[in-house]
């Protein structure tokens, strides 16, 4: 079939035309960005304080990561290899490696510190998602939609905390009570602490902090008058790799 | 033209033979991975990143180095490249490939891959590496085959071919930068975290692509009947001594900046690689096989009489090759990762799936060498 | 035509074959076949009609999932202005109790296997739904 030039170059723009159409639309059409929840804790930054004084972790108590893994069907693979978890607890130099000092008192050098997703504010996981399947919610909170990731495991390179776990084989099989409240997870996907996104919205404390018998967990919103403002501005805390920039928003009162 | 992949002789369908017998046994294993899930690899959730993609990141080096033989022949007209030029932009078409497809068994949900066009992510470089890749392998398999048509018909390949040869050298730069920044942006993985890391890349695919370059020459010399020229051979291997004497010093700069400021996060990686860690010392005969071969490549390569032996210069481009996949592939991929952000150290094995898929795609890159390789030959032929 | 026996006597095998699945379930009498899932007992009424629901529960489902998981937005308005929660095992389960008497008696006659039960749990329920699902 024959065509001359001009006419194919008109067909061309036509056709590109055409193509971006749909996109233009959308990108005008796109509803505003998500309010408020639509549950009773809502906030503009939601944030957890942990009281490493008060915190039980070294006499063994383990209810706060009990009860998360409980809640969310967190498997129990049974191998390091694989594991997944949500929240757990580590050493203290494990956690603040920065804080280098063979000195410092005992008690403080032996304390188990319980470690979790941050919920940066500036979150390098988000950052390089290639499909958005983990983005930074308006309260703060770093979502995960199971729905959407390709499981290639950027994210997981990319936590300076190493808090996101990969599910490397179907969890189902690993899990002793399955919730049914809530859904598990399935091979392929990563997945991390979601700051009981899910409780929020029915107006619920995270897992781990109603379940806390100390009450060293403290979570809401860091505006002024909230209890974990008014901690953290009246008191010492640390956060992990702070140097980093990723604005983490999980304080450890010492 | 692409009838030619079904004439050859009894060499030719063995090999093609034994690479789809491999390529069977990789899917074979594949399936395995499919069913279970990356549980059946040797990766873990401290070391989430492996022989997958340590075979990535190699071969997007292998298939920017195509450039290697479009720049001398486009922009210096080095006349004497003209038989090989094709040779490597088909080379750079099946490390594309390959390279695309390590992506692809390595992901946990593979099936939703097309997430990454669906909702396009322009903060994340994986987003930005599968655009470049695409284009790249695009670009490659246009300049390869119209210019392949054009020498088939025995007429001067058409104008808009050597522009678009220009545009495919500043796109092979950028494919390998852009893989580098797939790691270097990564202020969680201090190993990473180095501006000198794109131009290491960038040296060792030069090296690396290149040497494979002549090592496949040589092949089709020896059983193809194909001769590359002596000169574009002692040019191309010239190039990769350069190549390689630049990336063993980027690496002994690292060392350096690493052992003399001594800070104790960025020294725990690289004490990990080149000398073991808390009695974990996986990677440590890697690391320095892979020095030797490439100080050894190096000395073969600068002295002209065992460059310009071919049975030397096929020895050292190969241990170029090896030394570089070991140094560029696992050699970068697991110190990334031990220790991990929480200070704990284990080590990595590939399992024999994970072998075997490699091998498999390995093979799938071999053969789309090997049938655009004799469709170029037998064009050739052809046209005496 | 040059071979025109063997081409006309080809096509026709090839017809026959290809349009095998058609005349072979007509003979058999499978053809009249038609899936009968076990409807919910307590309403009369889902979310949408049920015109509505057999062809577009799925995009129904993706625009919950977007609303709820992404935006965080789990109040939806059908229609008729009735309001539901966005809730797979709170609202969708709670009346179609059962997977192998509903969902998988038309899914299996088409072929289909979603794989949503990889995740979200079949009924029955044995806790109370939280928040968004």
């Amino acid at each position: 079939m024959y065509i001359d030039r001009r006419s194919f170059l008109k067909l061309t723009a036509l056709g590109l035309l055409a193509l971006a159409a749909k996109p233009a639309l959308d990108l005008i059409s796109k509803p505003a960005a998500a309010s408020a929840l639509n549950g009773l804790i809502a906030g503009k930054r939601m944030a957890m304080v942990i009281d490493l004084n008060v915190c039980t972790a070294l006499d063994g108590c383990v209810d706060c990561i009990a009860a998360c893994h409980r809640v969310h069907n967190v498997p129990d693979i049974g191998n390091r290899k694989e594991e997944i978890k949500w929240l757990w607890e580590v050493g203290y130099n494990q956690a603040f490696p920065d804080q280098e000092n063979k000195f410092a008192p005992e008690p403080l050098q032996d304390r188990r510190v319980l470690v979790l997703c941050n919920h940066c504010d500036n979150p390098p996981c988000v950052k390089v998602c290639p499909t958005q399947a983990t983005w930074k919610r308006d309260d703060g909170i770093v979502m995960m939609d199971y729905h959407r990731c390709i499981g290639c495991r950027y994210c997981m390179a990319a936590c300076p905390y190493g808090s996101r776990s990969f599910n490397w084989r179907d969890p189902r099989p690993y899990i002793k009570d399955i919730e049914q409240g809530y859904p598990t997870r399935t091979k392929g996907v990563v997945e991390k602490c979601n700051f009981c996104e899910e409780r929020l919205a029915d107006g619920l404390q995270p897992a781990c902090v109603e379940a806390c018998t100390s009450g060293a967990l403290k979570f809401g919103d860091l505006k002024s008058g909230t209890e974990v403002h008014s901690l953290i501005s009246s008191e010492f805390s640390l956060r992990r790799k702070a140097e980093l920039g990723t604005l983490p928003q999980v304080y450890y009162v010492l | 033209m692409i009838e030619n992949i079904l004439r050859g002789g009894r060499k030719y369908w063995l090999l093609v033979s034994g690479l789809l017998l491999l390529i069977a046994a990789g899917l074979a294993a594949y399936l395995q991975q499919w069913n279970t899930g990356l549980a059946v690899t040797g990766l873990s959730r401290d070391i989430s990143w492996g022989l997958y993609i340590a075979n990535f990141t190699f071969f997007v080096g292998v298939a920017a180095s195509a450039i290697m033989i479009v720049v001398p022949y486009y922009l210096h007209t080095a006349k004497e490249f003209r038989r090989i030029l094709i040779l490597g932009e088909f080379m750079a078409v099946a490390a594309c490939l390959v390279a695309i497809t390590f992506i692809l068994v390595d992901l946990g949900q593979p099936a939703r891959v097309l997430n990454i066009i669906l909702y396009p992510s322009p903060s994340s470089v994986i987003f930005w590496d599968v655009v470049v890749l695409t284009v790249y392998l695009l670009l490659n398999i246009v300049l390869g085959w119209v210019a392949l048509d054009a020498e088939y018909k025995e007429v001067n390949p058409p104008g808009w071919l050597k522009p678009l040869a220009i545009i495919s050298i500043v796109w092979a730069v950028s494919i390998h930068t852009v893989t580098a920044f797939i790691y270097a942006g990564l202020a969680a993985r201090i190993f990473w975290l180095t501006a000198l890391l794109a131009p290491r890349f960038l040296a060792s695919a030069f090296a690396s692509g290149p040497a494979l370059l002549i090592l496949l020459a040589l092949a089709m010399k020896k059983w193809g009947n194909f001769d590359p020229g002596n000169q574009s051979l002692d040019k191309v291997a010239k190039i990769v001594a350069y190549a390689i004497s630049i990336t063993v010093f980027f690496l002994l700069l690292e060392v350096f900046t690493v052992f003399y400021s001594r800070v104790p996060e960025a020294m725990a990686h690289f004490q990990y690689l080149l000398f073991g860690l808390d009695g974990h010392y996986g990677l440590v005969p890697w690391a320095w096989a892979s020095v030797l071969l490439a100080c050894v490549a190096i000395v073969l390569l600068v002295i002209p009489s065992s460059r310009k032996n071919h049975g030397i210069l096929a020895l050292a481009c190969a241990a170029v090759f090896i030394a570089i996949w070991i140094d560029k592939g696992l050699g970068l991929v697991i110190p990334g990762f031990v220790p991990s952000p929480l200070g704990e150290i284990s080590e990595y094995t590939p399992t024999l799936i994970e072998i075997l898929i490699t091998l498999g795609v390995w093979a799938m890159g071999g053969l789309i060498v090997t049938l655009l390789f004799k469709v170029v030959l037998n064009i050739r032929q052809g046209n005496q | 035509m040059y071979d025109k026996g063997k081409i006309i006597g080809g096509l026709a095998i090839f017809l026959c074959l290809a349009s095998f699945p058609v005349w072979y379930m007509a003979a058999s009498g499978k053809a009249d076949y038609r899936p009968n899932p076990v409807l919910p007992a307590s309403e009369n009424q889902c979310v949408e009609s049920a015109q509505y629901m057999k062809e577009y529960h799925m995009q129904l489902m993706q625009q919950w999932r977007d609303q709820a998981v992404r935006q965080g937005d789990n109040i939806y308005v059908s229609s008729d202005n009735r309001t539901f929660d966005i809730n797979l095992t709170g609202t969708c389960f709670k009346c179609h109790t059962s997977k192998a008497d509903f969902c998988d008696r038309c899914h299996s006659y088409t072929g289909t296997a979603p794989n949503c039960w990889e995740c979200h749990n079949v009924p029955p329920v044995n806790s109370p739904p939280q928040g968004i699902q």
